[in-house]
């Protein structure tokens, strides 16, 4: 294994995006919306298009403001052809963003000519090629850490809303927190985290980061508290032994089937699977606790 | 003779009915493999597929010099005549292959969304791609060209299967919930399929530029050979659909009465999922992974506008699918850039979007006038009503005749007064009662009576009203001050059965007046109110 600067900053990079994910992650959880993060993983493709249609560049901004309209919009619209179709909640998402991602390729493959966008990278992301930058701290690096402090931020500053909405939104809504609101609003971090996020480690990791960190810590505790927390560390685990397991697996396994000097795999895609992998572990472990030790409630690790 | 001949003849027909939609289905998929046998003629085999896509790159990019920064060229006349006409062998088949997994996607998403497992769907098709791309490694390591379709579709089918399963464990098992089971399936399974696409990719033999066509779809570009493999999959599982149409309905609709009937409900619920993971296996190649949800999602969607019946919905939903399959691999050959699938999954979009608001049964239009028609229902009810008590009070001040009762012109200012109604509301009522015939109103006068017909609607109205009420004091023991309110609701629905039960069950109470008198009335009146 070959570790250099660059793997540092994949690592940095790839536990800074992972801890902003799950934060919003814990509470789509909660409120059932996990499916959400993989619609507007898809929706936002449109957005991207649009503005780069309209700006004919890729800076951040109008690519990041295209991207959240089209993430808000996927959850307005599933509310309303849910609400006003009477359509089953799970159908109506798949409506919408099958409909706005089929725009978005269109579109895209449209404007192929005049702009460099390719759906491809919005999909997979390149957490290696994005932390090769001319300044001493990768762009993608701050952005993600900025992100991952704002979420931090509005998770601290709205903890009690946030919990209100997820367990009882009919209380939250008499006691004068709109539920609706408060999911909106989370609906709306979630895509801005979803749209900066792509940018460095693909759809992917942030559909990944999104449930599968908050959905492992879930069977170790029924603290909200703790089981931000807990899946707060699991998803830092995740990034970490990603890149570990992208640098080391592809050659070992290379060397078994013939294929020697393979190189790296997609850190991103390992990620992933790693946090599918301890999920299946804690998954184990928390069944086999269930049968066999004594009654435990909430025992974080 | 006759008798005993009816109930058969009956239930002959009502078999016969059931029968219906699979019939129609039947003659779409006969009148598509006519159509893809018309001319198997020696031209059409060897004018192979792979001459003619290179005859269209050739075109476009001849002409497409000029016009660079347009990604789409308008095809030429020729072409358009060749493709709408289904001149060339190849075009023809792929039609027939994308129509028909268009229908079996309609079919098979029908009973995927009364079984409210939509995105279930979803899931299966992303973790298709770990299997390809596993079938590939296995296919290179073993000899065999890692791009034979049998041997991917293999792949894709395991690990769709196996994602199936682990949804359906972490569902059983944990106290994950739905949704979140199916995202995490869905996003480690793909990110396993990353991670082997990114390997096979530096592979010396790799070049997964083959195994990138099943992300997007390559309608277009497909081999007679694969078309066909299409065709016939989506013809079996159409028939399979056929075949467990009750089953399967019983399975949707009620699946505890289907397991105290005997029925082998779990098998029942793992042939319908391994239907769906078949549709998303053969719908890989045309429509690419990422799009194949939508041939079991949108069209079945859209058809539950049209009609209450299954056997309607899920030949609305296979024409859906069809007609946007058709569409889809048309648009695709006139313009090769333009991703067939993108093009499948927007047409099949709109004809939801068309069916959400125009449809015929839950549409939101019918829905719309339903709600209107229902409003001016109550609002034309609630006047007659206040006539006719405006009328009754009348006559108990002045001791009037009760025949000549309704006959008194009404005054609209008392109207309005007793009634708190707003000046244009209560006009524009006055106007739908004239309208109607029930009131005889000039604009210009300042009172309004009822007309023959209006008479005995008012009557009847408010008799409801009152028999509810009287039930509700004597027999639900609801306190006298919120009778009114509940029998204001309940007047305008209440069914000529129910009357005649609380007719009877009255009877003692009223002494059979035609009108009992206002019970809110004379309890308040007698002060005691029975608890």
């Amino acid at each position: 294994m070959n570790w250099t600067e660059l793997d540092t900053w994949i690592v940095i990079t790839g536990v800074l995006v992972c801890l902003a994910c799950a934060l919003p992650g814990a509470f789509l959880m909660l409120n059932r919306q996990s499916m959400l993060g993989d619609g507007i993983s898809h929706a936002v493709l449109p957005g991207l298009a649009i503005a780069f249609l309209l700006t004919h560049s890729r800076d951040i901004l109008p690519m990041v403001v295209g991207a959240v309209v089209a993430g808000v919009l996927t959850a307005v619209l599933t509310q309303a052809v849910q609400r006003f179709g009477q359509v089953e909640s799970g159908a109506a998402l798949g409506v919408v963003f099958c409909g706005l991602f089929a725009t978005g390729l269109i579109l895209i493959r449209v404007a192929s000519d005049r702009v460099d966008l390719d759906a491809d990278c919005v999909l997979y992301g390149s957490i290696e090629t994005a932390v090769v930058d001319v300044a001493r701290v990768p762009r993608v690096a701050l952005i993600s850490g900025g992100l991952f402090l704002v979420n931090a931020l509005l998770t601290v500053l709205f903890y009690k809303e946030l919990r209100l909405a997820a367990f009882d939104p009919a209380l939250a809504t008499t006691l004068g927190f709109n539920a609706d609101a408060i999911r909106l609003g989370l609906t709306l971090v979630a895509s801005v985290t979803t749209v900066l996020a792509f940018e460095s480690v693909g759809s992917i990791l942030v559909i990944a980061m999104l449930v599968v960190p908050a959905a492992t810590a879930s069977l170790l505790t029924s603290n909200l508290s703790r089981l931000l927390v807990t899946a707060m560390l699991f998803a830092a685990a995740s990034a970490v032994l990603g890149h570990i397991g992208a640098i080391t697996l592809p050659g070992f396994a290379g060397r078994l089937l013939g294929h020697p000097g393979l190189g790296a795999t997609s850190s991103a895609a390992m990620m992933a699977v790693t946090a599918g992998i301890l999920f299946l572990l804690v998954w184990v472990f928390s069944m086999w606790r269930d049968s066999h030790g004594r009654p435990q409630r909430s025992t974080p690790t | 003779m006759e008798k005993r001949l009816l109930p058969a003849a009956n239930s002959l027909m009502n078999r016969a009915r059931q029968f219906i939609p699979i019939g129609l289905l039947a003659l779409l998929l006969g009148l598509l493999a006519w159509l893809l046998n018309r001319a198997d003629s020696p031209i059409g085999h060897t004018h192979g597929p792979g001459e003619t896509h290179a005859n269209e790159v050739r075109v476009s990019r001849r002409s497409g010099k000029s016009i660079t920064d347009t990604g789409i060229q308008w095809p030429s006349r020729e072409k358009l005549w060749r493709t709408l006409t289904l001149a060339d062998y190849n075009t023809r088949v792929v039609f027939a292959g994308v129509t028909a997994l268009g229908a079996a996607g309609g079919l098979v998403g029908t009973f995927l969304l009364l079984r409210k497992r939509s995105l279930l769907s979803d899931t299966v098709s992303h973790c298709t791609l770990p299997g390809i791309a596993l079938a590939f490694l296995i296919g290179e390591s073993m000899g065999i060209s890692g791009r034979s379709l049998p041997l991917l579709l293999f792949g894709a089918t395991v690990t769709g299967v196996l994602g199936m399963m682990s949804v359906a464990a972490i569902r059983a098992k944990s106290r994950i919930k739905d949704d979140a089971a199916l995202a995490i399936v869905l996003s480690v399974f793909f990110g396993l399929g990353i991670a082997l696409l990114v390997v096979i990719q530096q592979l010396p033999t790799g070049n997964a530029a083959g195994l990138a066509h099943f992300i997007y779809g390559k309608a277009a570009s497909m081999t007679a050979g694969d078309a066909r493999l299409i065709f016939f999959a989506s013809v079996a599982v159409a028939l399979v659909c056929a075949a467990l149409f009750k089953e399967f309905k019983l399975l949707c609709f009620d699946t505890d009465f289907a397991r105290t009937q005997g029925w082998p409900t779990l098998a029942l619920d793992l042939a319908l999922m391994g239907l769906v993971v078949a549709v998303t296996v053969i719908g890989l190649q045309a429509v690419g992974l990422l799009l194949v949800v939508a041939l079991l999602i949108v069209p079945a969607a859209a058809a539950r506008f049209w009609s209450h019946r299954l056997g309607v919905t899920m030949l609305l939903a296979s024409l859906i699918g069809a007609i946007s399959g058709l569409v889809g691999v048309a648009a695709s050959a006139l313009f090769p850039k333009l991703p067939a699938g993108a093009v499948i999954v927007l047409s099949s979009v709109l004809c939801f979007s068309v069916s959400f608001f125009f449809g015929a049964k839950r549409g939101l239009l019918v829905r719309w006038l339903d709600q209107r028609r229902v409003a001016a229902r109550v609002a034309r009810q609630h006047l007659l009503r206040a006539l006719y008590e405006w009328c009754e009070s009348q006559a108990l001040q002045h001791l009037g005749d009760p025949l000549q009762l309704l006959d008194r012109p009404v005054p609209i200012a008392e109207l309005r007064q007793a009634n708190h109604w707003n000046l244009a509301r209560l006009t524009r009522l006055l106007r739908l009662g004239a309208a109607e015939g029930l009131i005889i109103w000039n604009p210009d006068s300042h009172a309004c009576h009822l007309s023959a017909e209006g008479k005995l609607e008012a009557r009847r109205v408010t008799r409801n009203h009152r028999l509810w009420e009287t039930y509700l004091l004597h027999y639900a023991d609801v306190a006298p001050q919120h009778i009114h309110h509940n029998a204001d609701q309940i007047e305008h629905v209440i069914e000529p059965n129910i009357v005649n039960e609380l007719e009877e069950l009255l009877a003692g109470r009223e002494g059979g007046a035609l009108v009992p008198a206002d019970p809110e009335k004379t309890t308040s009146a007698n002060s005691d109110t029975p608890s």
